[in-house]
């Protein structure tokens, strides 16, 4: 186990919060809350040991398209592809957006 | 065509995660979660062994109402550590109860529906576990004294260890065909017993034994209930409605001690041979 | 099967109910008598080993189907002699219980339902005012410590390596986590619920008295009279608090056990 923490540009602070699957074999749980301005700051709690870069990447691809709002995001991972991740932090994005 | 009609309307229960099962079974809009994973009251035992928390501890409880009822709903989720409980979790189940017995005293009418989704005691707490479980039951006989205590077993996981006494103290229990029960996991019989006694790959013998079918048909749960959110939602407001028991099944030892000198148990036992013991209205 | 059992709880009984009439209709794995305890009116009530037991799987002193359902009797008997009288007999679980039964025929014919039978009784008479205090005499296992002491206001074990309290023995435990015994034995050296050892356990503020004594498997005159006095001293502390199991939570190490509970009273 490993505990990891990134930082992206980021927008406006999110209005809500929102959250999404389970530490469970394969999953993750996804924990939104409105962050500082300009700030996503995300800590990641993994299972997997060494995977910091691979984190990285994945946060980098999907927060490049769009700036997101500020957010303070928590993960728990218990062994997620980066299909599910990806997958989780999109539902618990699109709540915070419409929520 | 009705037949497809129904099927289609249905929503899977078992693939519900905790937090979903509570707000289905409450009345709509009720749902009000204490102590939500924003909160993050997380194990203070797992990180410290290397494995990653969950920010509710796998437990879920949930203020609301049943038929406007007051209830409160504790469910586990089984996706995580396999439902074990620890010292959070169970604290979580055993204080909401503790808190419904203090409401009932004070006149007001809070029942108790438990989503049991739990292989018991979770090993790497596991003393703070067990004693967890004992105020869980503590908890369950008193409160049933005021209103009834539902537990539903859903499936996949199934209820197990300590948290199957816990069901076994319950008003009313419902099982799904999904749905084990007993009191150890096959593994553990295997590993005591031998492969013999119990062999854990067996899923149609684990289930023939085990199972919700098999336990509603030798009287060892209240209702056998289809796979469907609505058909459990409205089991579970069918017993709530119905109030306390005549005698609740924890308290029928002279009926089962009975049944059981009948039992020949010289022969190992199979579902046919259970289910003849255990016919007829236990009184 | 092992021929290896232990005698502790029985040794224990005959010491405790010396010349009482044994309390009969039960299965012989189950031993009750009504004893004086310092003056009061105490029953005791122990789980041992039964070489003939119908069922294979509980010879041994284990908790199985008729030890469930004979403890749930054997309570609920005291609780119905007593209803209508203040003076409310003292239960006494004298706890020596390697495991509950693991076999086909108890989980075939529910085991998990004796086994809340027997916790459907214990917490039944606490509520109803029965003083009940465990004493732990050898192993307080599992599902079978849950039916048989579990539930008693005050946890009294004798000090004493045979004396554990866990939720699973150790080459089970590690095949479940998926843990060698080593790794599982590091482990529970570092997180005290884990732990098989009394003061691991005394750490989790769950026990109310420990006691030493010369002769743990055979107590002489001066062991007896200890346990007594502490046993009466025990009843006597319950007798001044409430019914619960409440004054278990004060140790540092269940923390979180009080904070939960005085975070969901604030959200009631």
């Amino acid at each position: 186990m490993e505990t990891l923490s990134f930082e992206f540009p980021a927008g406006p602070p999110a209005r809500g919060r929102a959250m999404a699957g389970c530490v469970g074999s394969g999953d993750l749980e996804v924990l939104l809350e409105p962050g500082r301005a300009g700030t996503l700051a995300i800590r990641v709690i993994t299972s997997v040991n060494g995977s910091a870069q691979r984190w990285q990447n994945l946060f980098e691809r999907m927060f490049r398209e769009q700036t997101p709002p500020a957010l303070s995001i928590d993960i728990h991972d218990f062994g997620a592809t980066p299909g599910v991740v990806r997958l989780r932090l999109e539902q618990a994005l699109e709540e915070v957006a419409h929520g | 065509m009705a037949d497809t009609a129904a099927l289609l309307r249905s929503r899977s229960f078992v693939e519900l995660g905790a937090r979903q099962r509570a707000r289905a079974l409450l009345d709509a809009g009720s749902f009000r979660e204490l102590l939500d994973p924003f909160e993050r009251v997380e194990s203070p035992w797992l990180a410290r062994q290397g494995i990653v928390p969950q920010a509710d501890d796998g437990v879920v409880v949930a203020k609301g109402s049943l038929d406007g009822e007051p209830t409160v709903i504790a469910a586990i989720e089984g996706s995580f550590q396999g439902g074990s409980l620890g010292e959070v979790g169970g604290a979580k189940i055993a204080g909401a109860l503790e808190l419904a017995i203090e409401d009932n005293r004070q006149g007001i009418p809070t029942r108790a529906v438990l989503l049991l989704e739990t292989g018991g005691v979770r090993l790497q707490e596991a003393n703070l576990g067990l004693a967890a479980i004992a105020e869980i039951q503590a908890a369950i006989v008193e409160l049933r004294q005021f209103q009834p205590v539902i537990g539903v077993v859903a499936g996949p996981v199934g209820c197990f260890g300590g948290m199957s006494i816990a069901a076994g103290l319950c008003s009313y229990l419902l099982a799904t065909r999904e749905a084990r029960l007993g009191l150890n996991g096959p593994q553990v019989i295997e590993q005591e017993a031998g492969i013999e006694e119990y062999d854990s790959r067996d899923r149609p013998f684990i289930w023939s034994l085990t199972g919700g079918e098999q336990r509603f048909a030798s009287g060892l749960v209240d209702a056998y209930v289809a796979d469907d959110v609505e058909t459990i939602a409205a089991e579970v407001r069918r017993f709530s409605r119905l109030g306390r028991p005549d005698l609740e099944r924890s308290r029928r030892y002279a009926w089962y001690l009975e049944r059981l000198a009948r039992f020949d148990a010289s022969r190992q036992a199979n579902a046919e041979s259970v289910r003849r013991v255990y016919q007829g209205d236990p009184t | 099967m092992t021929a290896t059992f232990s005698r502790r709880g029985l040794a224990w009984f005959e010491a405790l109910t010396a010349g009482a009439a044994p309390v009969n209709g039960l299965p012989a794995s189950l031993r009750v008598a009504d004893a004086e305890l310092e003056g009061r009116r105490a029953r005791f009530l122990a789980v041992v080993a039964d070489p003939d037991n119908r069922f294979p799987r509980a010879a041994d002193g284990e908790v199985g189907l008729l030890e469930g359902w004979g403890l749930a009797q054997a309570v609920d008997t005291a609780i119905q002699a007593d209803a209508g009288h203040s003076d409310k007999r003292v239960l006494v679980a004298i706890v020596d219980v390697p495991s509950q039964a693991y076999g086909r025929r108890e989980e075939a014919l529910g085991i998990h339902q004796a086994l809340a039978g027997a916790v459907d009784s214990y917490a039944r008479a606490r509520l109803a005012g029965h003083p009940l205090v465990a004493l732990l005499v050898g192993k307080a296992m599992s599902g079978a410590f849950l039916a048989h002491g579990y539930q008693a206001q005050r946890l009294i074990a004798l000090r004493d390596p045979g004396v554990m309290v866990h939720a699973m023995g150790k080459a089970s435990a590690a095949r479940v986590t998926l843990r060698s015994v080593e790794e599982l034995e590091a482990l529970a050296a570092k997180v005290p619920p884990m732990a098989y050892d009394l003061d691991s356990y005394a750490s989790l503020g769950l026990l109310w008295e420990t006691l030493s004594v010369r002769s743990v498997e055979q107590p002489d005159a001066d062991d007896l009279a200890r346990v007594r006095a502490c046993l009466k001293l025990a009843v006597d502390d319950i007798e001044r608090g409430p019914r619960d199991l409440g004054g278990r939570l004060g140790a540092a190490n269940r923390a979180a056990s009080r904070d939960v509970r005085a975070r969901l009273r604030e959200q009631w």
